[in-house]
């Protein structure tokens, strides 16, 4: 069976979506070379019309994208830079998310905004650091945050064929990924429905992006003496609530790993929900970023702020111990 | 409407539509029918009807937070724009969008759009976008006002416009006043000297004449259907009115009453009017009054949209959001 990688889930997705569809066209900074990996062979396949380098006015070509969807086209922007999406918040919060309700559903706004790379790349220092999906989840703006490269394949096609603006977040944890797969099990994924990667009954790690990955690791490693179950919402928003609840009304404890920073951040969303409608017996915990978190540059401090293993098996062991 | 809108008679119905549809929306505003106010386009409607006299149906136009001239004269039923600015559910946008937000897409009006060159950007990818769908020779018109040629991402849309030969024109509404800030406290250079730094060709002509900026869209209009790209025209003008209603109650001194009144002495409605038989300006007249009483008589009279469905639309796809409320 072929090791598919997380780049080449999103290149595939990618070309069978242009394959299918010819409303689609990519555009973004250096696709044509394909820096990030991502567009490797798409230029050469589909042509200049279709794949499209634009000059360095991510706020343009974010409202352009807006404006071929409203158009009719399936328009698919790579961010080189997580950061980037600070830049274009008003293209994509205040305009491509508001057309619909606007103008009383006159029109659609397909666009996917992908962004290869998110969160810490190891030393890329304050600017290039940034993971804001929970800026995204909290305006409403569809974001999808996948750990594996099948769920990065699933993701991606959805988002092109989803009628509203999608945010995909892959992670920079997560490129790195492979996964065994048959080609042709690829398929997409639906927007909203978690996956639970490890079934368990002591506790719910409710891990998001790459740090599903660590999540695993650490309930295998503590398998021995805690029942850990793994769930992946794979979508920050629209998120799997029912997943959820049906996960920690079976564990009763809950644990949250979030590469946001703790303010605001999806973590302290899911503990609400998961108090209001959970029934839990310990106080639920989480790991995130410190509140307001910069990345430093120095590789000690970049992983010094960003959630991690030993903070999630103490966080685990204190939710065992409450309850 | 008898007569072709870029006739004589055909500019002089759609300024004077402009006009007295601001004056009637100004008194629903000062009755509280229009909630939130408006940006009156009073003295600026020349502008509007010179350049949408130039478009076809299929062309595509954005617009500002002052943008009811731009929506009318791009074809758009008053009174279902009317009802849009009283919030009720017959409004072109169901009532989710008001004064600053109105759109039709079905005659290409592709948003007003409240946020101060925002659609610049909006309207060449749409443009782009339309010439492959159709492979028709769309033109799009962004409008907006010298307030906005002091914003990046306007600049950065004309760049990808010139670049990628896109058919768009780009009308400046220079009315002299971003808000309360002169121009020229606000723009070094020249407003055309923008579009110039980007190899398109930018005129400057008299945004109170409706025939002189027909004659500067036209032009425009040819050149980018003939795939040279796109225009800047900078129509100059004055706004006769507040910035906003909020003016009517709170004073705002930046200007004089004598400014005012000289500009008063080149009004667009007049001009136009002189160029046309009086005894058929005052036969457009009364069909305007006419249209107008039955616009705001089906506003006042249609209905307030249902609070239960206030996040309708939210997404395209149907998905619904969470309540505030709960689960």
């Amino acid at each position: 069976m072929p090791r598919l990688s997380y780049q080449k889930a999103l290149n595939r997705a990618l070309t069978d979506e242009l394959a299918r569809d010819p409303d689609v066209f990519v555009l973004g900074e250096d696709i044509r070379v394909a820096v990030s990996n991502v567009t490797a062979g798409l230029f050469d396949r589909f042509g200049p019309e279709r794949v499209l380098d634009t000059p360095l006015s991510e706020q343009a070509f974010t409202s352009f994208a807006t404006g071929a969807a409203l158009a009719g086209m399936r328009p698919v922007i790579e961010f080189q830079i997580p950061s980037l999406l600070f830049l274009v918040f008003e293209q994509i919060a205040n305009q491509a998310h508001k057309f619909s309700l606007m103008t009383g559903g006159q029109c659609t706004v397909p666009v996917t905004y992908l962004v290869p790379g998110s969160g810490s790349r190891t030393g890329w220092a304050g600017q290039h650091s940034d993971h804001p999906y929970s800026l995204y989840a909290h305006v409403g703006v569809k974001t999808v945050l996948p750990a594996t490269p099948t769920d990065a394949y699933g993701l991606m096609v959805t988002a092109i064929r989803d009628d509203d603006p999608v945010v995909v977040f892959a992670p920079a944890g997560a490129l790195a990924v492979r996964e065994d797969v048959d080609y042709a099990d690829l398929r997409p994924v639906p927007l909203g429905v978690g996956r639970v990667h490890r079934a368990g009954t002591d506790v719910t790690v409710v891990a998001l992006g790459h740090l599903v990955h660590d999540a695993l690791a650490v309930a295998e490693d503590l398998a021995t003496e805690v029942s850990i179950e793994v769930f992946d919402p794979r979508t920050v928003y629209p998120f799997d609530w029912d997943g959820l609840v049906t996960s920690v009304t079976k564990t009763r404890r809950l644990v949250v790993i979030d590469d946001s920073n703790r303010t605001s951040g999806m973590a302290g969303e899911i503990i609400a929900t998961a108090a209001e409608h959970g029934d839990l017996i310990a106080p639920p915990t989480r790991v995130t970023r410190p509140d307001g978190a910069v990345l430093p540059f120095a590789l000690d401090l970049d992983r010094a702020v960003q959630p991690g293993r030993a903070q999630l098996v103490t966080a685990i062991q204190g939710v065992m111990k409450d309850g | 409407m008898a007569e072709p809108p870029d006739t004589p008679a055909g500019l002089y119905r759609t300024t004077r539509l402009i006009r007295r549809f601001e004056e009637r929306a100004v008194e629903l505003v000062h009755k509280g029918v229009i909630v939130g106010g408006i940006h009156p386009y009073i003295g600026q409607e020349a502008i509007a009807a010179g350049v949408c006299a130039a478009l076809r149906p299929t062309d595509i136009i954005t617009s500002t937070h002052r943008g009811h001239g731009h929506v009318l004269a791009k074809g758009a039923d008053p009174a279902r724009m009317l009802a849009e600015l009283a919030g009720r559910s017959t409004g072109l946008n169901k009532g989710r969008g008001g004064s600053m937000h109105a759109a039709d897409f079905s005659l290409g009006i592709f948003g007003a759009n409240a946020i101060v060159g925002a659609n610049g950007a909006i309207t060449v990818g749409a443009t782009w976008a339309a010439a492959r769908k159709r492979g028709a020779d769309t033109v799009g018109v962004s409008f907006f006002g010298d307030g906005a040629v002091s914003q990046g991402v306007l600049l950065e849309a004309m760049n990808l416009a010139a670049l990628w030969h896109v058919p768009v024109l780009f009308v400046c509404e220079n009315n002299g006043y971003a808000t309360t800030l002169t121009v020229e406290d606000a723009v070094a250079g020249t407003i055309t000297g923008r579009g110039e730094a980007f190899g398109m060709p930018a005129t400057t002509v008299d945004g109170m004449d409706p025939q002189a900026v027909l004659d500067a869209a036209n032009d425009a209009v040819d050149r980018a259907r003939a795939g040279y790209g796109p225009s800047l025209i900078e129509c100059l003008t004055y706004r006769y009115d507040a910035h906003h209603t909020w003016e009517h109650k709170v004073r705002v001194r930046y200007r004089d009453n004598d400014e005012v009144a000289r500009a008063r002495s080149t009004d667009p409605v007049e001009i136009q009017g002189a160029r046309i038989g009086a005894a058929e300006r005052a036969e457009i007249d009364t069909e305007i009054e006419t249209l107008l009483d039955e616009a705001v008589s089906f506003a006042i009279n249609s209905p307030h949209p249902d609070p239960a469905g206030a996040l309708d639309y939210l997404y395209a796809t149907g998905m619904r959001a969470r309540s505030g409320g709960g689960w």
